[in-house]
């Protein structure tokens, strides 16, 4: 799987759930910089990831994220 | 657990939301906590009947304070395994005191009025792992993954669906290829797959089997199939593997109409919504002219295999019921009865005639411990001939039966073919010198019958024992209860007042009321 691929499916998701057409996603991007991105959401966003991908990620997993950089590793390093 | 702020306090939320209902959902490791492997058989006991007293309290304190449903969803049995096997005999275990929980809730909901949803057989049908994440707990505290949520939300509404009489009523079969294999016209009585020593066959016996259960907990059984009438019935009266009988089904619709245009004379012959409908037919052209053409009555995909059909309808809850009475067992039976009724009714030349034939009787009797919940039932699924469509909880009945200012009336009706049953309710309050008549309702088998008139009557001494001048009757317009707006105007009344919306209310002085001559006897009883 592509990267850009990763990405054009990354930003299909956040913006669907936050319902903004206008979200740009890029590496860089985490919860401080989106209003809305709470705790709560974060699960939302995890759970759609997982289910669009097809993946699964453990507890260590996702308590590591970061910003949408490491989302994005992580679903590379799922789909080899 | 511990602190119920929501419930006891009057300035929460919750008190001013006023629900209709409360779902009560104890996740499992909260249910469990000061349960674990050391406890001895007298400290698991205590722990054990702590918790169960507290789901108790919180029941308890629900219906107190909001007067109204209350559910409660069973514990999935989602801890890991101790022991094993034979977890049981471990006193302590979190896992075997969640299985002891639920079963003891179960007997207490009973006892309480509290419906259940059992949440933990669902799971274990379905796997635990589509229905938990242990995972998602530890990050979100959601104990029903996220993936789960719409089958969940089904099964919340469709239990709340059910007390409010919303569920399925009638259950309508095709008949070849769905409850038997094979064309009963074209391969003939002996050429039909059914029954033991054939895979197939047993699978077709299986919808049969389960037809019939469902047809001996109360619903209708009716027959909608493009076929001779007496082919149609041959293997009801000589197939030897036949389960279903003639007696079972209540309407039997064998000819080569439209099946929609049968559905309607189903729902009709029945006097029941066509929202009160499932069909099951095999082919998908049939299921799908009745969806275009019907789309309020309820049309599963079946399976391919009738193996896999019974749990097709059951997981689909169509039928979902909360409360199981004498009426229910005999509904089928019933509703022959009263074809026996129309086809002498047929041939009678007057009605006057047909009503003495009947050898009707009314029994009837202010609201009792005994008769709660045939009364709650009828109140919360009648939608046709209901004035009002107020619906009541059994504690609001309970209300009514304590209150010396207020009436309810349950009358049943008898005739030479049998007995229908508990049939109307009235519940009425005095208002200074009248009688507010909020409820009036009727179960629509026995429209035509005059009870209407002989319920006036009863309604009439009990109104003038309590020292009213007049009754009032309101009438409340829903998307079903057309067939009652004049009621009172047909009974004697003048009509008061006709809202926008067209509700109504109208009077009759008590003075004015002469009784009309009603053909049956009226007891107290």
């Amino acid at each position: 799987m592509l990267e850009s691929d990763v990405y054009s499916a990354l930003t299909e998701i956040l913006r669907d759930l936050f319902m903004n057409d206008d979200l740009i996603v890029t590496p860089d991007l985490s919860a401080n910089r989106v209003h809305g991105w709470d705790s709560f959401k974060q699960i939302e966003i995890i759970l759609a990831t997982e289910e669009r991908f097809g993946v699964k990620f453990t507890t260590q997993e996702v308590e590591s994220l970061k910003c949408v950089g490491d989302l994005s590793a992580l679903i590379l390093k799922h789909t080899v | 657990m511990g602190n119920w702020q929501e419930l006891t306090d009057p300035a929460s939320a919750l008190y001013g939301f006023a629900p209709d209902a409360v779902l009560f959902c104890f996740d499992a490791r909260h249910l469990t906590r000061g349960m674990n492997a050391a406890l001895s058989v007298a400290e698991a006991d205590r722990q054990h009947d702590a918790a169960r007293e507290e789901v108790l309290a919180c029941w308890r304190l629900a219906k107190e304070r909001f007067r109204c449903a209350v559910l409660h969803q069973t514990a999935m049995q989602l801890l890991p395994a101790v022991m094993g096997n034979n977890e049981h005999r471990l006193a302590g275990s979190p896992r075997h005191a969640l299985r002891a929980l639920n079963a003891e809730l179960r007997a207490a909901a009973d006892a309480e009025g509290v419906d259940i949803l059992a949440l933990d057989e669902r799971a274990a049908q379905e796997g635990y792992a589509a229905w938990h994440d242990p995972a998602l707990w530890m990050r979100s505290k959601q104990e029903i993954t996220p993936l789960a949520a719409p089958v969940y939300g089904d099964l919340v509404v469709r239990l709340l669906a059910s007390r409010q009489g919303l569920s399925r009523k009638c259950l309508v079969l095709d008949l070849d290829n769905t409850i038997w294999g094979g064309v009963v016209g074209d391969d003939g009585m002996e050429g039909l797959i059914l029954g033991q020593g054939n895979a197939l066959g047993e699978g077709f016996a299986a919808v049969q089997s389960y037809a019939k259960e469902l047809s001996r907990r109360g619903v209708i059984l009716a027959v909608c199939s493009k076929n001779d009438e007496a082919n149609a019935w041959e293997p009801f009266d000589r197939h030897p593997e036949m389960i279903l009988q003639r007696s079972d089904v209540a309407c039997f619709m064998a000819n080569w109409r439209d099946k929609a245009a049968n559905l309607r004379d189903i729902a009709a012959d029945l006097n029941i919504g066509l929202d009160s409908l499932v069909f099951l037919d095999d082919n998908p052209a049939e299921r799908e002219a009745v969806r275009r053409e019907l789309p309020m009555v309820a049309v599963p995909e079946p399976p391919e295999d009738p193996a896999l059909v019974p749990y097709c309808l059951a997981d689909a809850g169509y039928f979902e019921g909360v409360a199981l009475t004498d009426e229910d067992r005999g509904r089928t039976r019933e509703y022959q009865s009263n074809r026996a009724r129309a086809e002498l009714a047929a041939s009678s030349t007057d009605m006057v005639g047909y009503w003495r034939s009947l050898e009707m009787q009314m029994l009837w009797r202010p609201f009792d411990r005994i008769g709660l919940q045939r009364v709650v039932q009828l109140i919360n699924k009648t939608n046709q001939f209901n004035l009002t469509t107020k619906r009541y909880s059994e504690d609001e009945v309970l209300a009514v039966m304590a209150d010396p200012s207020a009436f309810g009336l349950q009358l049943r009706l008898l005739d030479k073919f049998g007995d229908n049953g508990t049939i109307a309710i009235v519940i009425g309050k005095m208002q200074q010198d009248e009688v507010f008549l909020g409820t009036w309702l009727m179960s629509c088998r026995v429209l035509g019958r005059q009870v209407e008139a002989a319920t006036l009557k009863l309604v009439v001494e009990n109104a003038r024992r309590m020292g009213a001048r007049r009754l009032i009757g309101e009438y409340r317009l829903s998307s079903k209860n057309g067939m009652v707006k004049n009621h009172y105007e047909k009974l004697g009344f003048t009509t008061l007042s006709v809202s926008e919306t067209g509700d109504s209310k109208a009077m009759l002085e008590l003075h004015e009321y002469e009784p009309r001559d009603v053909y049956m006897e009226i007891n107290e009883g």
